[in-house]
């Protein structure tokens, strides 16, 4: 409540600085000439005003939360509060929903107590913080006005915080980029302590159910993660990519070298909605469409063993969904190569498709290679598909027409539901996350130098 | 005074010519050609016969519309969508541009070389026998090895390359890599090179050994060169067409169009007065 008064005083302050400036800056032109226009002395001020307070509140906001809490547990009620971590943090809760005004009363009586010491801290510290923040904007304001003189260069300012803004919000990314890898590293090594590595990396055997007494039967525990990448691998670097290499080139090769200009422009953004349907969708389509023909098929051909949660069904679903990616990188590497290739073998006597087969794709090779890797990259991290429609049996087989599971659907598994952090079961999920975030991001990185390699050597 | 006089170059129009034989049919012969891209007409109504004894050559300024007439004679004009072409092409009294004529077949005939050297990323033999193996000229690995040598040789190329054959072609100096593309021309054995100012990206060395390779091809293949630089035209040819504006202005011997033009034009423009 008090930061919100804080933010409007904050607002109100920053607003009459930029009129003031403006102002100014107008008065000093009717003198003489001014380095900057009236605006950009308005717009310096304003951000002089209000990106330091901002700023200020928002690294004070965690930091009252904390202050608060110390305020109120070293009261006389805080003090008589039970020493039990749930009980008291049940109260705590409490306490801070009454003084917000979110409920009108607790279960517990303690809480009611409690909760003026949270009104008063709360009011406290938010002034504390809120005053601080006007008297950064005040500061600011001033800072700023001070210097809307006719040599101030306000542009060159005003530049300098959109380009601060800008690095700010790039950093973001990157920071949780970070902060994702860490958490995985940081459950990982949770998980290495319970579980060798050594196991985990080579152990043929996948059976994360641990038992919970001693005499319970079934559950072995056994974390052997070579059946799940055999199974990623299997679907989506193997299946998938049988269908999605052949029809994304081919289709590449017909929409640059065959297609008729009017036809291009309606395929190419056709084939492009491909990528855009949702993962979901090709999953139930890969489970209630293609699953059961592929068992049908399989048993019609005498697999016995053809099951209706199939590599295969999920594999060809997985492969149309990536020949988007396929066809659009092979697109651009075929179009990259030079016309005077083509027309040096066009005008040895040779037809289109001995040109493309003998100069185009031995020329575009690196591109596509580049282009299967990123989209293998993404077919192994793919989810909803495998969850979907690839079982749950961590099976290591070549039968495409058996179940297998892959890594995805495991950490779905693994995780989905009531779950406790402590086990080695929920927190196998982090290490096979992390195994799958090196290989994809090793793919990514092989892909993406290949391409740009490629792309050097014709420019 | 005239530019012959000015440039050293012996005038070998009238020296080499050989006997002149006015019953033996020209090679290619064109008739009221226009070209057109999109609705710009690019050339207007060209006539001219290139015969297979002599070297023709199109001189004219950027933009004049000679090499959109080089690339109407192996039909290399049907790569460009928006491209048509009117009036009547033949070669060996063929209509080239008749619903029968085989364009693989054609271009076969009648090679073609290009402006830039354009050797593929492939071995120096790869590059002369893929034409070859394509038409299927070879039967066995030792004829290929023939064709591959004997196309080499007479590009003058044979003894700079003989001992690095399955090097990359791309890895050849400029000069080397344009006598590697006459060389794969070559090898499909034509009738009619044509050649797209093909000295225009090399330096004067490369240049000369270009033009004397020229010289050495004359007789043994009818030759058409698009060149702007009018002492090549000069020195390499016996026949020269001049255009401007999309339209042949003047047809003649080499010696007579650089020491004697007809047309106003063309005077000035070998004078330098334009272009």
């Amino acid at each position: 409540m008090t930061l919100l008064i804080a933010l409007i005083a904050i607002g109100l302050v920053a607003v009459s600085a930029w009129w003031l400036a403006i102002g100014r800056a107008r008065d000093l032109r009717g003198k003489g000439r001014l380095n900057s226009l009236p605006a950009y002395h308005g717009v310096h001020t304003l951000l002089w005003a209000l990106l330091p307070a901002l700023l200020m509140l928002a690294v004070w906001a965690p930091i009252q939360t904390t202050l608060v809490n110390q305020a109120v547990l070293a009261s006389a009620e805080g003090k008589a509060l039970p020493a039990f971590d749930m009980q008291r943090d049940a109260i705590l809760d409490e306490a801070r929903q009454i003084a917000a005004g979110n409920i009108d009363h607790g279960y517990n009586p303690q809480s009611e107590q409690l909760a003026p010491r949270f009104s008063e801290a709360e009011s406290r510290y938010g002034a504390i913080g809120g005053g601080i923040a006007l008297l950064l904007t005040f500061a600011g304001a001033a800072l700023a006005l001070r210097r809307v003189v006719p040599e101030f260069r306000a542009r060159a300012g005003v530049e300098r915080w959109i380009q601060a803004l800008l690095v700010a919000a790039s950093l973001i990314a990157i920071l949780t980029t970070l902060g994702i890898v860490l958490s995985l590293l940081f459950e990982s090594l949770r998980f290495f302590k319970l579980v060798s590595p050594v196991e985990f990396l080579f152990g043929t055997s996948w059976s994360p159910q641990t038992a919970l007494r001693a005499d319970q039967a079934g559950s072995s525990g056994a974390f052997g993660s070579v059946p799940l990448f055999w199974g990623t691998a299997f679907i989506g670097a193997i299946i998938a990519m049988i269908v999605a290499i052949p029809l994304g080139l081919m289709s590449a090769i017909f929409l640059t070298q065959y297609s008729p200009p009017r036809l291009r422009a309606w395929l190419k953004p056709i084939l492009e909605i491909l990528a855009g349907v949702p993962t979901v969708v090709y999953g139930y389509f890969a489970a209630l469409t293609v699953a059961p023909m592929v068992r049908d098929f399989g048993l019609a051909i005498g697999i016995t063993s053809a099951s209706s949660e199939s590599a295969l069904a999920a594999g060809l679903v997985m492969g149309i969904m990536i020949i988007p990616f396929v066809s659009s990188m092979a697109d651009d590497s075929i179009a990259a190569v030079p016309q005077a290739m083509r027309d040096g073998s066009l005008a040895l006597g040779a037809t289109k498709a001995e040109t493309i087969k003998k100069v185009l794709l031995p020329a575009a090779l690196p591109g596509v290679v580049g282009g299967v890797l990123l989209a293998v990259s993404r077919a192994i991290g793919e989810t909803m598909i495998v969850v979907m429609a690839a079982g749950l049996s961590a099976n290591l087989t070549a039968n495409p027409f058996a179940s297998v599971t892959t890594v995805t659907t495991q950490i779905v598994q693994l995780l989905t539901g009531d779950q406790e952090f402590d086990s080695a079961k929920t927190l196998a999920a982090f290490a096979l996350g992390l195994a799958l975030f090196v290989i994809t991001l090793i793919l990514n990185l092989i892909g993406l130098r290949v391409v740009r390699k490629y792309r050097e050597a014709y420019e | 005074m005239t530019l012959m006089n000015e440039i050293h170059a012996p005038v070998p129009a009238d020296i080499d010519e050989p006997p002149a034989d006015a019953n033996r049919a020209p090679k290619m012969s064109a008739r009221d050609v226009s070209v057109f891209y999109g609705d710009k007409q690019a050339l207007n109504g060209v006539s001219i016969d290139i015969r297979d004894d002599r070297v023709t050559a199109f001189i004219g300024p950027s933009g004049c519309g000679k090499s959109t007439f080089l690339r109407c004679l192996n039909r290399m004009n049907d790569t460009i969508p928006s491209a048509r072409v009117t009036g009547k092409i033949s070669l060996d009294g063929q209509d080239i541009y008749h619903s029968n004529m085989d364009v693989v077949q054609l271009r076969a005939r009648v090679g073609m070389v290009f402006q830039k050297p354009n050797p593929f990323p492939k071995s120096i033999y790869d590059n002369v026998a893929y034409g070859p193996k394509i038409h299927g000229l070879a039967s066995s690995k030792g004829e290929m090895d023939g064709i591959v040598e004997k196309s080499l040789k007479r590009a003058g190329l044979w003894d700079e390359v003989k001992d690095r054959l399955s090097e990359s072609g791309t890895a050849l100096s400029g000069g080397q890599q344009q006598r590697l593309c006459i060389a794969r021309a070559i090898a499909v054995d034509p009738e009619v090179i044509l050649m797209d100012e093909p000295c225009s990206a090399l330096d004067p060395i490369a240049t000369a050994k270009i033009e004397e390779l020229i010289h050495e091809l004359r007789g043994r293949y009818a030759i058409a060169i698009v060149t702007h630089n009018m002492q090549q035209a000069a020195r390499v040819s016996q026949r020269t067409a001049f255009f401007h504006l999309g339209e042949m202005v003047e047809y003649g011997k080499t010696s007579e169009i650089f020491t004697n033009p007809r047309e106003r034009r063309t005077q000035d423009y070998i004078t330098g007065r334009y272009g």
